[in-house]
């Protein structure tokens, strides 16, 4: 079932970059980051890295006119 | 398979290109021969994809190859400095979204709708030619200065390349526009939601249903930010209907107020928003406004491409001569100030070097987000410049005309607007609003309110007129949410700067989680805008007539800031030949903002100079004219005109600051003299390859 496959293909492609776009996927991406470049520190769980991010984020001029 | 290719490619280099410069001619040519008769709106749409496919296509070619020579082997800041949160190496495509989604607000939505009393031609020329040859141009290059610098931001370029004085200039520029921006747009709002309990009861809705999102998103499922922003969009849709409801029921008085009381609540909301912990309010609030603002965007693309609507404005009308009744002055300089996002935006500098030069993974790639998003957020300024005219023009200046300038009762209104050529009729606007939901739609300045009927036109067109109010209210809604996300936003910015600067002298208001600094100076900053703004509710003359204005002369001098930076960086690369791809738009800026600035200082003319307005008020007052309780009021207006007045001459005089220190500076470094140093990062090899 070679289009099946390939259409799941390209959904899961359309999910992971819907993800993406809207920073759903940071924990994810946050753990890969830690595990590659700080092995050794025990990374945040989800709730408090979210917690982190969000007071960071807004600490500066996000939005236009 | 390699002749397809190489056919294809034939086809691309020889025909491709000039079929797209024949269509976009051909555009353009039947929009400005079609006269007096309607004409479709698909003919903007085609003008406007072609101007920016050959801009994007040639100019910003031009521009990466040979001014900028972005270079792919250089190390990026995100790579070079990769930390996993500032600077993270991130997709094109998606830095594309984040940076479209940071700059596309509700001014390209406002601006051209306001414009539109022009005709459709000025606005949609500025806003074509501005993008690709100005707006576009600026938010390239200061992307590309800020990759160059690590990612500084535009005040720290200012001060690097252009001394203290820049960087002065930039800081304080930055703060003044963000008062009036947050003033203009709180004042869009309120005369959207003006004595109309539905628009009002939605608008209020959003609040709780922005703190329940950001409570799922915190405490319940923490991170997962499409699941509540799918709770939330249908949450608000809910709330559309629910206000529909409200509307209906007996409780509808709870929710009708008075443009001054609805003032007086978004000037508390804004303080109480500014020191609220981001993640219960703003933070979801901006999620499920960027997740409404490109769904709409995207739907009102569609419809008008499926849809194709008739475009009833008149391509010129009479008011090139100054006397329009949406803003008083002429065609030159105003149709420049008030269309400043969608044509050049200042503001866009702030974001090119904020947070996406911290993203890209490649340098080439600055061409297709820096231009790219702004040609994209172009095209929304030329889908709101359709949408406002699609309405017929009486209904149009109907709806968009303040009492003061139409009359206060409908008769007299319908009888003004008539009498200007644009025939509209008590019973119209009546029906107009009855199927809106509304109990009337005269004098609802500000644009909000008929971009929301002309979104609800086309809209119920495709899927049928007993809609109609819901869509009204929907649109209302959504220009609401991220109107209310950049009031909330620019208050926090702008709570952070005052602290930053007042932790100059006194240290303990610098640190930004110390409560009393945080009360402090977020209560200066609330003030600052909800004065204006109060004052605006207040004007016979609607308020947006001085207000926008100012607000555009502060846009675009933030504008001239960002050009000023970008042209000495290219001068002092060695490439002053080219200078002229930045000084250009810098040149035409200049005269714009100092040709706008000087009438609404100078001007005899009532509705555009800010002092003859004051000295005629006082006039009256001296003469017995205005007696009694108006006295006091009239005094208020005085003073708000000679505080607007100040306003404008320091803008002018700031813009013509830096660009004087510009120029000193580049005749410095091309005589071999001392000047401030080019602070460009060593160059260093990519590692990393983009997929």
């Amino acid at each position: 079932m070679p289009t099946l496959n390939g259409l799941k293909q390209t959904c899961a492609s359309v999910w992971s970059v819907v993800r993406e776009l809207s920073g759903d996927d940071a924990y994810e991406r946050y753990l890969k980051h830690q595990a590659l470049s700080h092995p050794l520190e025990t990374p945040l769980d989800r709730a408090a890295f979210f917690k982190a991010e969000q007071r960071r984020k807004w600490e500066g001029v996000r939005r236009c006119c | 398979m390699t002749t397809t290719n190489s056919s294809n490619n034939v086809f691309l280099r020889y025909l491709l290109w000039p079929l797209v410069a024949l269509g976009g001619a051909g555009a353009l040519g039947g929009i400005a021969f079609n006269r007096g008769e309607s004409i479709n709106s698909l003919w903007l749409i085609v003008a406007a994809v072609c101007i920016y496919a050959l801009g994007y296509r040639f100019y910003s070619a031009f521009i990466a190859a040979k001014v900028l020579s972005l270079d792919a082997t250089r190390a990026t800041p995100a790579e070079r400095l990769a930390d996993g949160r500032d600077f993270i190496p991130t997709n094109r495509w998606i830095v594309f979204g984040h940076h479209f989604a940071a700059i596309a607000g509700p001014g390209p939505l406002v601006g051209p709708t306001l414009a539109a009393q022009f005709g459709y031609l000025p606005g949609t020329l500025w806003i074509l030619i501005g993008a690709v040859f100005g707006g576009c141009v600026q938010d390239f290059v200061s992307l590309f200065c800020s990759i160059r610098r690590n990612g500084r931001s535009l005040g720290q370029m200012a001060r690097d390349e252009l001394g203290v004085i820049g960087g002065v200039a930039a800081l304080v520029g930055v703060l003044a526009i963000m008062i009036i921006l947050i003033a203009v747009l709180g004042l869009v709002v309120v005369n959207a939601m003006r004595h109309s309990p539905w628009a009002t009861s939605t608008v209020a809705a959003t609040i709780p249903i922005a703190m329940l999102i950001g409570l799922y998103m915190r405490n319940i499922r923490p991170g997962r930010v499409i699941e509540g922003s799918l709770i939330g969009f249908a949450l608000l849709l809910l709330a559309v209907f629910g206000g529909g409801w409200v509307d209906a029921s007996t409780i509808r008085g709870w929710f009708d107020y008075d443009g001054p009381a609805l003032a007086l609540m978004i000037i508390v909301y804004g303080f109480i928003a500014a020191v609220l912990p981001v993640w219960l309010l703003l933070a979801p609030r901006d999620y499920l406004s960027t997740f409404m603002k490109l769904g709409t965007i995207l739907a009102l693309a569609l419809a008008i491409v499926v849809l194709r609507p008739e475009i009833h404005m008149p391509a010129f009308t009479q008011f090139i001569d100054g006397t329009g009744p949406v803003f008083g002055g002429k065609i030159f300089p105003f149709v420049f100030i008030t269309i400043a996002c969608g044509a050049i935006s200042g503001f866009h500098a702030l974001i090119a070097s904020g947070t996406t030069p911290k993203l890209l993974m490649n340098e080439k790639d600055a061409r297709f987000i820096g231009y790219g998003a702004m040609m994209m957020e172009s095209f929304v300024a030329i889908m709101a410049m359709i949408a406002a005219c699609v309405l017929e023009p009486g209904i149009y200046f109907a709806i968009n005309s303040p009492a003061g300038i139409v009359g206060a009762e409908a008769a007299k209104a319908v009888a003004t607007v008539s009498s200007w050529g644009f025939p509209v009729t008590v019973d119209q606007m009546q029906t107009l609003a009855q199927q809106m939901g509304e109990s009337s739609l005269f004098a609802r300045t500000g644009g909000a309110p008929s971009l929301a009927v002309g979104m609800a036109s086309i809209f119920g067109s495709a899927f049928g007129n007993s809609l109609l109010a819901v869509w009204y209210h929907f649109a209302i809604m959504f220009e609401a949410l991220f109107i209310l996300t950049t009031v909330d936003a620019g208050t926090r910015v702008a709570r952070f700067m005052l602290q930053d600067m007042l932790g100059n002298v006194i240290p303990a208001m610098g640190r930004t989680s110390w409560y009393p600094s945080v009360f402090i100076c977020s209560a200066l900053v609330v003030v600052s805008w909800g004065y204006f703004l109060y004052n605006g509710t207040i004007d016979p003359l609607g308020g947006i007539n001085s207000l926008w204005p100012l607000f555009g002369i502060a846009n675009q001098m933030l504008a001239a800031i960002a050009l000023c930076v970008a042209t000495a960086i290219i001068v002092k690369s060695g490439r002053v030949r080219y200078a002229w791809v930045t000084t250009a738009p810098l040149v035409w800026l200049v005269i714009v903002t100092t040709a706008a600035a000087w009438e609404k200082l100078f001007s005899p003319e009532l509705r555009i100079g800010f002092l003859v307005h004051a000295d005629d008020l006082a006039a009256q007052i001296a003469s017995g004219k205005i007696a009694g309780a108006a006295v006091a009021s009239t005094e208020r207006l005085i003073f708000n005109d000679q505080l607007d007045a100040a306003l404008t001459a320091f803008f002018l005089i700031v813009s013509w600051i830096v660009v004087i220190e510009t120029a000193r500076i580049c005749w410095a470094f091309l005589q071999g003299r001392r000047c401030p140093a080019f602070t460009e990062t060593p160059y260093q090899q990519a590692q990393l390859v983009e997929g």
